[in-house]
């Protein structure tokens, strides 16, 4: 009989070891999917996880990808680990890609070298905005910020599209939901020629590194953690709860307000009715497989954006819907809900105890 | 063995070589004892001695890894509390097993195997409790109650399915004195019927008083067995700590000036069945001890948040060194020289995932831990080393995760953190609760010393003997009112037992609290 | 025709899933278990619903398999926060976004194709009687199931002393496993009844409201249901008014175009979002109003030390 049992400390290899426990579990739950599709895996999973990245613009489509998942996933994890539900980077990006797609549709065809820092800065605040509304309702009325957050994605995706088909539509865009294309001054450059993969990615990576000294060696961050891993103590230190809250609310909203806004200044170019397939979603997957870890979150990042790339060569390549990406994602993070399980627990085998106490020794037939 | 009167009588309950081993501890380690019918019968023991999980396996909340049960002379294996409870084992649990949100009949519906219509059980829990002399209201809900009546309830639930064999886990923790000697007859008559009760404490004195017989536990095993009334307090303590009990000394001190000031503070309870502080005040003076006695429940915990700025209050309605601090937080208030030490160790005075170093952070960061927003991870290091070794904390060192330290010696680390952060005033809730007698002994000494060092101090206990040993002054909190203060040489026990059932002070609305306490009394006298 | 009639008609089948979903999520809340999964749970519903009975022309069929796929999806989600103790909120979070991703994939040969809509069933008499008739006799029988589902739970909750059990596990799992009361046992069975619930809300959208499949068409629904377990203050009476409430709300589209507002859809649209941030707004503003309902162990890994 096999049994839980409560680790003394909990193991410092197992939570860097479920990952990738994690990753092989999707891997083979994928090898039995392709298999029971009709699909040959070993070719499947070529086409899947090796053929997108073998050229070099396949490397900056990565890259590419790579980029808003890695900044909503700092920002998330951030939150997360102070114990703040933030499920809307994903309407956080929407903002920021409407901020900042509205100063470029602003500044229209001019050339002037302030329009797309001025756009990165209005993403970001755009970001931001949205996300203080969560906030406030939390620290000011208590509202769950998970319903709200979330809530908050459905209405920033209404006013995005609101604006597409109305003031911000293009009028020689033949009717299509789509603002105008912007200019070469409101465009991020490209970072590796002969890909669309832009600075963003460089923006990202530097935020990374920030966001490792301040959940580390800061402490502020260490006053989020507290507040995560046991909020009785954060308030009995006098970490202020709401202060928190704002922090990781605020730098989530931030960082996705700026991956948003990447996205519409580098390959989409124009403000149109979808920018996002779910990046901030899939963020939360993120945040979770790179332990809630900055530099774990990069590599969270990368495998994802790598789903999304397979999902799509799958779609193309063997027919199937491109919704296998998401079907992978939410497999990759119930495999690792479970695999984090053996980080606090082991399992023991027991003897049944049963056997001990239906066979009395005969010296205490005496006693009695 | 014939000194205890039994002797005729066949056992009730023979526990014989009963082991129990956990991950880091082993609780019970060839643990024997017998029970006769009628028979009052303790189990003695200090805090972790393995009172509780013996219990439990009796009850078939846990297991044992090996050993025997035999009940009325037959080998059972006990499976679950339900199979308990049809062979007529009833238990109270220290840490009461009742859901606050419902009444006291669907508590007492919840714990029986069979459905039984709700005025049939209403009437019969009426009936139980009157016999008893347990008074409770069937159709009440169970968090409107205090401490003490839930134990009624309690007592009851178990009563209603005519136990033969009734566990006690540390009853009388929850009671004043004179509620503990008007459940010492409950217990007395139900033993007279011939209901056999296992009795556990670490209180010598009651278990002189009440039981008949005693097995004395320690570290997991059976370190002795007694006629209680044969033994006194000072062998029957050689038996559960295996050396004499020290005894703290505190020499006349004559307090100072005032550091914590306390005025007319009425505060109502954000939890809604939580107690409201209802115009409290103290001082406490520097070089000396303020002990706050008082049952559990009555607005302690209210207190201590209202004091370490968790709750924040009119600004001058607390002075701390003579500064208006009502509207201060933790973390200012700390800047003025306060440290606190909350009952709640894990998960309020410790982060259990963090190490003791980083836990040394969570109030240290002032003490040079921070410069500039940047965590400097040597100063934590030296201090969390300093508090280990002077608080002889045992653990694998400062990278130690809080969780895996034992309750005393996490009590320890927090205890030494508060002292060496220097306060001018600190505030210590339940200090011992749940410790080892060393470790308690090492804290009491570190309040004294601390003490006379020029430190104010307040402590907040449930342990009268404690507070009695190691306070200059001692007041009593009931129902959110706080007692005016007393020398503990000028008082007594039995004074401090009356206030803490409410009555003290001569104003109006103390009227209604002293009605209630007769009522009680008429009640246990029925 | 009285405009009226249809507006309230359409309201309470907007309303119908909302009731499914969030009176199956009360008696899983109630135990303790928080399951954030229901939009996840009535995707799969609806698109389990929809190929059920496209292949075999059956809607009660089409219901009985949501209902099933659903319930193998909270099986899921309770094995892993009730046998494996992880995070009940990631969890969910993890059962959305992994039936978001399933019923796309499985539904992807589905969309746009047809199905016959579960009709209204007539009741000779009373169908006939104008206005009442329309108002309360001329629903499919979903709507009718879903008023028999509210009385049974707020009995079962109320009086059942099954329900006693689970209101008591929901409070304290560790008093309740003291007195000898199997937790696994009854939050598993109240899993299984909130998956049951969310998937027949989720078939009830692509077999009745739509009646088509198309990907991601809950569009939140299954938030507003777990929004609607905080409104009604987990009280079964409160939830269905208040599902009656957004289901006009969702509505408000017609009322808008009956009374000739020019307001863009999409704002129009974005009124059952806007207003589930109100309601919780409002709900939640008094910390004591939700300490004093919600199950004191909401959320919280329950692990027996035996």
């Amino acid at each position: 009989m096999l049994k839980l049992e409560r680790r003394a400390t909990p193991s410092s290899i197992m939570s860097v070891a479920s990952p990738l426990l994690a990753a092989v579990g999707m891997l083979i739950t994928g090898f039995v999917l392709f298999k029971v599709l009709g699909k040959d895996p070993v070719e499947a999973f070529y086409l899947f996880f090796v053929k997108p990245v073998s050229t070099t613009y396949g490397i900056g489509e990565l890259l590419l990808k790579t980029t808003p998942l890695l900044l909503c996933g700092l920002g998330l994890a951030l939150g997360f680990r102070a114990n703040v539900w933030n499920i809307g980077a994903e309407g956080q990006l929407t903002m920021g890609a409407i901020a900042g797609g509205g100063v470029a549709l602003w500044f229209g065809d001019s050339e002037s070298a302030f329009a797309l820092p001025l756009m990165l800065l209005a993403g970001v605040l755009g970001g931001m905005a949205w996300a203080a509304i969560p906030a406030f309702l939390r620290t000011r009325f208590n509202t769950n910020e998970i319903l709200v957050t979330l809530m908050l994605v459905y209405i920033s995706q209404l006013v995005l599209s609101w604006l597409v088909h109305g003031p911000w539509r293009d009028p020689q865009g033949l009717n299509y939901p789509q603002s105008q294309g912007f200019g070469d001054a409101e465009t991020m450059s490209i970072l590796i020629s002969g890909t669309r993969v832009t600075w963003g990615i460089v923006y990202a990576l530097g935020l990374a590194l920030v966001a490792w000294i301040f959940s580390q060696k800061t402490f502020a961050g260490f006053r989020m953690q507290v507040a995560g891993l046991a909020p009785a103590a954060a308030a009995y230190a006098g970490f202020s709860e709401k202060r928190n809250i704002w922090i990781a609310l605020m730098i989530c909203g931030a960082t996705a307000g700026l991956a948003g806004v990447c996205e519409v200044a580098g390959p989409i170019g124009r403000l149109q009715q979808q920018i996002s397939p779910g990046y901030g979603f899939a963020a939360i997957i993120v945040a979770w497989i790179g332990r809630l870890h900055p530099i774990g979150v990069v590599f969270g990042a990368l495998l994802m954006s790598l789903l999304y790339l397979g999902g799509e060569a799958a779609q193309m390549g063997m027919g199937l819907p491109s919704a296998i990406t998401g079907l992978f994602q939410g497999l990759l993070l119930f495999y690792l809900l479970a695999a984090d399980l053996f980080i606090t627990f082991r399992l023991k085998r027991v003897a049944p105890v049963e056997v001990n106490t239906l066979k009395p020794p005969v010296r205490a037939e005496t006693a009695a | 063995m014939d000194q205890s009167g039994f002797a005729d009588l066949k056992p009730r309950l023979v526990l014989t070589g009963i082991t129990k081993r956990y991950p880091s501890v082993v609780a019970n380690d060839d643990v024997s004892l017998s029970i006769r019918p009628g028979e009052i019968h303790a189990v003695l023991g200090e805090n972790g001695a393995g009172k509780s999980t013996l219990m439990k396996m009796i009850y078939g909340v846990t297991k044992p890894d090996a050993g025997t049960i035999m009940w009325n002379g037959q080998y059972e294996t006990i499976a679950a509390p339900a199979q308990a409870r049809r062979m007529g084992i009833g238990m109270v649990f220290q840490h009461f097993s009742l859901f606050e949100t419902l009444t006291v009949w669907e508590n007492i519906a919840l714990a029986l195997d069979e459905p039984v219509p709700t005025a049939k059980l209403a009437s019969q829990i009426t009936e139980v409790s009157e016999k008893y002399g347990l008074p409770i209201d069937p159709y009440r809900l169970v968090h409107s109650m205090s401490v003490g009546e839930r134990q009624r309830v309690e007592i009851v639930r178990c009563l209603l399915q005519e136990p033969k064999l009734l566990i006690m886990d540390e009853p009388t923790s929850v009671l004043t004195p004179q509620a503990v000697l008007i459940l010492f007859k409950t217990l007395r008559r139900l033993a007279a019927e011939g209901c056999s009760i296992l009795y556990i404490s670490h209180k010598l004195d009651e278990i002189r008083a009440l039981c008949d017989t005693a097995t004395v536990l320690r570290g997991g095993r059976v370190s002795g067995t007694a006629i209680p009334r044969n033994e006194t307090n000072e062998s029957l303590a050689r038996m559960m700590i295996g050396g004499e009990l020290a005894e703290c000394r505190l020499a006349p001190r004559e307090a100072k000036e005032e550091r914590l000031k306390v005025e007319r503070l009425s505060l109502t309870s954000p939890d809604p069945f939580g107690t409201s502080l209802k115009d409290v005040s103290l001082t406490v003076r520097s070089g000396e001890i303020l002990g706050i006695a008082g049952v559990s429940g009555n607005g302690q915990k209210e207190l201590m948040t209202a004091l370490s700025g968790e709750r924040l209050s009119p600004a001058s309605m607390i002075k701390l060194l003579g500064q208006p601090a009502g509207n201060l937080n933790p973390a200012q208030r700390r800047a003025v020289g306060l440290t606190f030490v909350p009952e709640e160790r894990l998960g309020r005075g410790a982060v259990p995932p963090m190490s003791l170093a980083q836990n040394a952070l969570l109030t240290g960061a002032r003490k040079g831990m921070v410069q500039r927003g940047i965590i400097h991870p040597s100063v934590m290091k030296t201090f969390s080393k300093n508090v280990i070794e002077r608080f002889k904390v045992k653990c694998g060192g400062d990278q130690s995760v809080a969780s895996s330290l034992s309750g005393g010696n996490l009590q320890k680390f927090i205890v030494g953190r508060e002292t060496m952060l220097q306060p001018r005033m600190m505030i210590v809730a339940q200090p011992t609760w749940g410790v080892d007698v060393g470790a308690a002994q090492l804290i009491r000494q570190a309040l004294i010393d601390l003490r006379d060092q020029g430190v104010a101090i307040l402590v907040i206990s449930e342990e009268l003997d404690e507070l009695f040993a190691i306070s200059d002054r001692l007041a009593v909190i009931a129902d959110g009112r706080l007692s005016p203060s007393v020398k503990p040489a000028e008082t007594s026990i039995e004074q401090i037992g009356t206030w803490m059932s409410g009555k003290f002070g001569d104003r109006a609305d103390d009227r209604a609290a002293s009605a209630n306490a007769h009522l009680e009394t008429a009640n246990a006298q029925a | 025709m009285n405009p009226i009639v249809p507006m309230i008609a359409s309201t309470v089948v907007a309303a119908t899933p909302l009731i499914y979903a969030a009176l199956g999520e009360t008696v899983v809340e109630r135990s303790g278990v928080l399951n954030l999964g229901i939009e996840g749970m009535m995707l799969i519903g609806a698109v389990t619903g929809f190929a059920t009975t496209y292949a075999t022309g059956s809607a009660a069929l089409g219901f009985l398999a949501a209902a099933c796929a659903a319930v193998a999806l909270s099986l899921l989600f309770g094995f892993l926060t009730l046998n494996l103790q992880t995070n009940q909120v990631a969890t969910g979070l993890a059962l959305t976004l992994f039936g978001i991703g399933l019923s796309a994939f499985v539904g992807y040969n589905y969309a746009g194709l047809p199905v016959n809509r579960l009709t209204p069933i007539t009741i000779p008499g009373l169908t006939a009687i104008p206005v009442v008739g329309d108002l309360l006799f001329h629903y499919d029988i979903m709507v009718y199931l879903s008023i028999a589902l509210f009385v049974g739970v707020q009995w079962f909750l109320t009086k059942s002393r099954t329900g006693l059990t689970l209101r008591a596990i929901g409070e304290s799992p560790s008093v309740a496993h003291s007195i000898g009361k199997s937790v696994l046992k009854t939050r598993y069975l109240a899993v299984m009844f909130g998956g049951a619930m969310a998937g027949i809300a989720g078939a009830y959208l692509s077999l009745v409201q739509t009646p088509m499949w198309v990907e991601g068409m809950s569009a939140g629904k299954g938030w507003i249901a777990l929004a609607l377990v905080v409104f009604g203050t987990w009280k079964p009476t409160r939830i269905v008014v208040g599902a009656y409430l957004f289901g006009g709300v969702t509505q408000f589209q017609l009322f808008a175009q009956g009374f000739g507002l020019p307001i863009p859809t999409e704002f129009l649209s974005m009124l059952p979002y806007a207003a589930t941030i109100i309601v919780l707004v409002i709900i939640c503003r008094d910390p004591k109003t939700i300490l004093l309902n919600q199950p004191a162990s909401l959320g919280r890994s329950f692990h027996s030390a035996a």
